[in-house]
């Protein structure tokens, strides 16, 4: 087949109603650059949703839960090994906190190809005195720089610096709510009693902002040499390993392997933050379907279009059948004209999305519960870009499709004599 | 012994819309290399219903149609395209050019679609074709700018662009006047004398057919002169 004639022909007839095909292209382009801007911002907010737990929160947790244990004594004796046994009021045992083992944990878990990272953690629970007042907080010890590589702990600490943490000797990052109910200012130094009883005074190096109040109100981060200091544990005493993978989805295969060979506790992000990923699938299937329509109504844009470029253009279409041009040349020609404009539109939709979406991303947009974020966020992702291209291809088919056929079917002999 | 170019057998064809009429019976003729031949009859008589089928653009008849010694009956659509590119040229009464072109490219459309020469030498050919018909001048315009008699003479050229074994012409005088017919008539006289091309021209002009080569005249769907 001859695609540069058919092409030429195609252009030609574009060319004769620019007006029209201008139309057409700009109903595209509208969509598409509407598809991109909405799926941007969209995916933008869902990042930063998300971002709010999801950043903070390890991929995979090592922990020993306190829970009575599953293998009750009666269960290994040989005696009552065939009867079903009935054990009431059972309690959890003697189990400690602490991680056993938790250096050689520690590295073999970051051996591990698929890790990204992993830093340990103690909690330890105290009371923080505000003159005759006692606060309930939380200090989270943790390793100041792998909390920074790993968690992105500098961006929440939104005054002070976060390694001085690991730099000044008993110093504690408070979380903003809780700095605000001690008034303390950074440098002063405040009061801690632990659950065993013992005061500490620590000094305030910054203040910590997560984005949620509830738990900047009672979260506050020190370094774990400092905790274990506070709680008067050895150096190897740690509750909790973090860790962080490369791949998020390989989170529960990794949990699980990790919970049989260190016979502890682990817990993935999916299952302790299901919520999240509901969430922004639901806002993420709405932006589609909005996208979607817009492109199907600019689709039936460019079905009307062409279906009155097509009874503008019968005994053009007559003469070309006539003078030895098939069916299949003639439909090709309406074709190449709808997958012009859906090209073409398309094209200027997506620089068009990709400035609206610059524009979005200059907004200012403050709010005391996210302190990273300045302006409203967006996501540029290519493959939003590669789904309104695709897609403005797809509806323009479509919408050329039928009026193309019917074009194919114009009997000259009809529109010739018609005359 | 003539080569014969174009011949019909038995061919009929039938209406059927709203009632079943007769429209061609038993159309048996043929045409040779060379001959210009005009079709005349009454409106109505079924002439311009025959063209349409020796043209291969209507299908919808019974018997036999050959043109250069080949079956045309019972093809499909794309191969009577071809056909119908290659070895027929066509004139109509509505010159028909198509106005998104200049009239250098509407001559030429139909000999890119022909595929066998490069695009200069289309273009070479148009033009000389062109220049026979004394509008080279015109090659550059567009093709709704220029006048009727003009048109006709593009079309013409436009006909002529693929050697085609057989120019048919759907009343090519029809809506010019006289002194306009009288150059149609003389370019087809030309083509016919000088080129050896063949022609059958359906008209009801009485002049334009006697000073023709040959006349085959028409009544209610029948020959009865040729």
């Amino acid at each position: 087949m001859n695609k540069k004639l058919i092409f030429g022909i195609a252009r030609s007839m574009m060319m004769a109603r620019l007006g029209q095909t201008l139309v057409a292209a700009i109903g595209v382009a509208f969509s598409i650059a509407m598809f991109v801007t909405l799926l941007s911002f969209m995916n933008g907010l869902n990042d930063m949703l998300d971002g709010l737990i999801l950043n903070r929160t390890p991929h995979v947790r090592l922990y020993n839960e306190i829970k009575p244990s599953a293998n009750q004594p009666i269960n290994a004796s040989s005696e009552f090994k065939d009867s079903y046994n009935f054990i009431s009021s059972v309690k959890s045992g003697i189990t400690r906190q602490e991680i056993y083992n938790s250096g050689p944990i520690m590295q073999a878990v970051k051996s591990d190809p698929r890790v990204l990272g992993a830093g340990p953690k103690l909690t330890a629970q105290v009371f923080f005195n505000e003159g005759t007042i006692d606060i309930t907080g939380v200090i989270n010890g943790v390793d100041v720089e792998e909390e920074m590589r790993l968690f992105k702990f500098r961006d929440y600490v939104t005054s002070g610096s976060a390694i001085d943490a690991k730099n000044v000797a008993n110093s504690i990052i408070l979380g903003k709510g809780l700095a605000e109910i001690l008034a303390a200012d950074i440098g002063d130094v405040v009061q801690v009693t632990t659950v065993q009883g013992e005061r500490f005074p620590l000094k305030v190096v910054g203040y910590f902002q997560s984005g949620i109040q509830e738990i900047d109100k009672v979260q506050s981060y020190a370094s774990i040499v400092t905790t274990q200091k506070l709680l008067g544990k050895p150096s190897n005493y740690i509750t909790d390993i973090q860790i962080k993978l490369h791949d998020l989805n390989m989170a529960p295969a990794v949990a699980r392997e990790y919970h049989q060979k260190f016979d502890i506790d682990a817990e993935d992000i999916q299952t302790a933050n299901s919520q999240f990923e509901t969430g922004s699938n639901v806002r993420s299937i709405i932006s589609y379907a909005v996208g979607i329509t817009l492109l199907v109504v600019a689709g039936f844009g460019i079905f009307n279009i062409l279906n009155m470029m097509i009874y503008e253009k019968m005994d053009s279409i007559a003469i070309l059948k006539a003078t030895g041009f098939s069916g299949n040349d003639v439909n090709m020609i309406f074709l190449v004209i709808a997958l012009s404009i859906g090209f073409f539109g398309g094209m200027v939709g997506l620089i068009f999305g990709f400035i609206f979406s610059l524009i979005i991303d200059n907004i200012p947009f403050n709010t005391a519960a996210l302190p990273t974020i300045k302006t409203y966020p967006v996501n540029y992702s290519p493959a939003f870009y590669f789904i309104g291209g695709f897609f403005s291809l797809i509806t323009t088919y479509f919408a050329g499709f039928f009026p193309a056929r019917k074009a194919s079917k114009v009997d000259p002999v009809e529109i010739i004599r018609g005359k | 012994m003539q080569e014969i170019i174009l011949e019909a057998r038995h061919i009929n064809k039938e209406f059927h819309d709203p009632v079943t009429v007769q429209v061609l019976t038993d159309i048996t003729f043929s045409v040779n290399k060379g001959e210009f031949v005009s079709v005349i009859g009454k409106s109505g008589c079924g002439k311009s219903t025959l063209l349409y089928i020796l043209s291969t653009m209507d299908t919808d008849y019974t018997g036999e149609l050959l043109i250069d010694k080949e079956l045309m009956t019972g093809r499909n659509g794309t191969e009577l395209a071809r056909i119908r590119n290659e070895k027929i040229g066509f004139v109509f009464q509505f010159h028909y050019l198509l106005n998104e072109f200049s009239v250098l490219q509407n001559v030429m459309l139909p000999g890119l679609k022909l595929n066998k020469y490069s695009r200069q030498e289309v273009e070479h050919r148009a033009l000389e074709r062109l220049k026979m018909l004394g509008i080279e001048h015109l090659a550059t315009k567009e093709a709704y700018r220029i006048s009727g008699g003009e048109k006709q003479r593009v079309a013409i050229a436009r006909a002529l662009i693929n050697d085609p074994h057989i120019i048919m012409g759907d009343e090519p005088t029809g809506n010019l006047d006289t002194r306009n017919s009288e150059h149609v008539f003389e370019v087809f006289k030309e083509l016919a004398e000088v080129h050896d091309q063949t022609l059958l021209i359906v008209t009801h002009d009485q002049s334009f057919a006697e000073r023709s080569g040959r006349i085959i005249e028409m009544a209610d769907g029948k020959i009865i002169r040729h």
